[in-house]
């Protein structure tokens, strides 16, 4: 399907028969904030939204999840798995990179189809950022803009004269777009008005100025385990585990058993976990293998610079700043310790 | 930099046809024996009849429905079981093995793996000289090494084992120990930190019987598994030997909650224990910090 340049009420329209069809996850304010849920109709969605106080990961790995049903007394299991098709609309570029990544580490090696059978059902429609949050940098990660990206189904731009370019970049997408076969065409105008919205953006993604290149951060980080800064800044730390909750890339989980009333039946259950929280690297018998916070602290950056490019190639920081707002102790900001680093060596 | 994934575009039926890796299998107790004040015999088979190809090293995540699911390490040596059987030693230590250690023959569990990498008994360690060091529950996953280099005695050169308790009461397998000390082709010390009145050995830790170890060879095999804590004496110990420390093998206990290099619990530096590991060399933890 073409590129289709619509108004307001043509989008909401359009979102509005979307949501008389099926299920529809977008951005909407939360008090003072912004956060994905379910949409009911096209006027609460606030594409001019800055940040979700969630990544919208949580459609993909919710915060609880049940991976299998068991009975107790026959010692059996079944596979719980949910593949109700949905539409998430309204997915900043970085969010998108950071499910891009996640696809990644649920498949590579071993195939986590509970995440995959929500992925496979999912439609994203991604949103170019209108609004910058005071604490993204998403500019400086590479991920302002979703080009030279095709992991998504669709793209749209809203225009410096309130209309928005839907951009349909997936059969999917294509699907999702019928309703638009008869809005005009997005003419060349309208896309060289598009491409300036993504060059300001990559000027305006960047309220931290990252002094390294991304791909520089693994050896960079491999150069700097014994600065001082991993201790000083865990002085401060809180072990509350805050910027990995908020975090679009962080993944790790907990599991756990819990019974019905019946006592005889139940679920295993998967968690969010965290590796800032004291007790994640600890074993039965009392051993923790981190059990120090700089070891947590430092842990945490390495996974996001070093460890994911050593072990899926890419750079697990997306730029959102959400852990820089999240963290209590306001030491979690990645530009700053990774800039301290570039510094002192 | 960041490269779309091929898993973005998979059809919901592709996701469906795939088999669920957090599914445990079912599998009956056969035998349950108690070794020590803290550890427990267990013989297991699966409800399948299907091969579970395991190898000495390998562990497998074993559930109690309700309790939970923890990773425990395979006693019995592949060249003593059929596929379809397997045993493990258990510590009562947390809330599913506490769990563990109530059930009975007849009782049910479930199991899924085996998980992790092995020690190579069908390679490197083949023709050369081996030299195990057993430090208390690490001679759990080392009987299985034991047993399958005592079963298949003509592949490999000298045997050399160690073995080291808290105490006498800490003694597993007291059997098989008494056994491999009256085999010729078999060197088995052993020593306990702590001795009591029924004690007439050596006493005093691991690295006690260090000295006494006679290679015949600098090509020898060193497999080491024990409590987080000896590695690092045994290592300094070994130095005078000069091995080789791509020769040198052990298994590094960590948390291994998925056990398929999801849930990132049980992260070594830029490795997963559970997937890359538990059996690592001297010569791959060298690049790991967080590794002993």
């Amino acid at each position: 399907m073409s590129i289709k340049l619509v108004n307001q009420s043509t989008l909401d329209a359009w979102v509005d028969g979307l949501i008389a069809e099926q299920t529809v996850y977008g951005v909407q304010a939360k008090e003072d904030k912004f956060a994905f849920d379910r949409l009911w109709k096209a006027s609460a969605l606030r594409l001019d939204y800055d940040v979700t106080i969630l990544p919208p990961k949580k459609y993909f790995q919710p915060q609880r999840e049940v991976l299998m049903r068991f009975n107790r007394k026959t010692v059996t299991f079944e596979s719980v798995i949910e593949e109700e098709p949905f539409v998430l609309f309204g997915v900043h570029p970085y969010d998108m990179v950071a499910i891009s990544q996640m696809d990644k580490v649920f498949t590579m090696d071993n195939f986590d189809k509970h995440y995959m059978a929500r992925r496979a059902a999912a439609t994203i429609v991604v949103s170019t950022v209108q609004t910058p949050s005071p604490s993204v940098f998403a500019a400086c990660m590479g991920n302002a803009t979703m080009q030279g990206r095709s992991d998504h189904d669709v793209l749209i731009t809203k225009l410096p004269d309130d209309r928005y370019v839907v951009d349909p970049r997936s059969q999917k997408g294509d699907k999702l777009c019928e309703a638009l076969a008869e809005a005009p065409e997005a003419d060349a105008e309208a896309l060289d008005s598009r491409e300036q919205v993504w060059a300001v953006n990559e000027q305006r993604l960047r309220k931290h100025e990252l002094k390294v290149k991304p791909e520089e951060l693994p050896e960079l980080l491999d150069r700097s385990r014994s600065h001082p800064i991993w201790e000083e800044k865990a002085e401060l730390c809180y072990s509350c585990g805050s910027c990995n909750f908020v975090c679009p890339t962080c993944y790790c989980f907990d599991v756990e058993d819990e019974m019905n009333w019946d006592l005889e039946t139940g679920q295993r259950v998967r968690k969010w976990d965290g590796c800032m929280l004291e007790d994640f690297a600890a074993v039965a018998g009392g051993h923790n293998f981190r059990s120090k916070r700089s070891a947590r602290y430092s842990h945490r950056y390495y996974r996001k610079g070093k460890y994911s490019w050593d072990m899926y190639g890419e750079i697990a920081c997306v730029g959102c700043g959400r852990c820089i707002t999240a963290c209590t102790a306001n030491i979690a900001n990645p530009v700053e310790i990774f800039n301290t680093l570039a510094e002192g060596t | 930099m960041s490269i779309p994934s091929p898993a973005t575009r998979i059809a919901p039926d592709a996701v469906r046809a795939k088999h669920d890796i957090y599914l445990p299998m079912g599998a009956t107790v056969t035998d349950v024996k108690r070794l020590t004040p803290w550890e427990k015999y267990f013989k297991f088979k699966m409800d399948s009849d299907g091969d579970l190809k395991y190898m000495p090293g390998q562990f497998m995540k074993v559930s109690v429905p309700g309790i939970g699911e923890c990773p425990i390490s395979i006693t019995s040596s592949p060249t003593r079981n059929p596929g379809d059987r397997l045993e493990m030693v258990i510590r009562s230590v947390g809330t599913v093995t506490r769990a563990l250690h109530q059930l009975r023959p007849g009782d049910r569990v479930g199991l899924r793996g085996p998980y992790g990498t092995s020690f190579p008994v069908r390679g490197k360690m083949r023709k050369k000289d081996i030299l195990i060091i057993c430090g208390g529950l690490g001679h759990v996953p080392l009987k299985s090494v034991i047993e399958y280099v005592i079963d298949e005695r003509s592949r490999y050169g000298h045997i050399t084992i160690l073995i080291g308790n808290r105490s006498p009461e800490n003694r597993l397998f007291v059997e098989q120990i008494l056994d491999w000390k009256q085999r010729e082709d078999i060197t088995c010390m052993e020593t306990v930190d702590v001795a009591d009145p029924s004690w007439g050995g050596t006493v005093g830790p691991i690295t006690t019987l260090l000295p006494r170890v006679r290679l015949y060879s600098s090509d020898t095999v060193c497999i080491i598994c024990g409590p987080p804590i000896m590695y690092k004496y045994v290592l300094r110990g070994l130095e005078s030997l000069e091995l080789d420390k791509g020769n040198v093998y052990m298994s590094l206990e960590r948390r291994m909650k998925c056990g398929v290099g999801k849930c990132g619990h049980c992260q070594i530096n830029n490795v997963y224990g559970c997937q890359d590991g538990p059996v690592f060399t001297y010569q791959d933890i060298l690049q790991m910090g967080e590794a002993i």
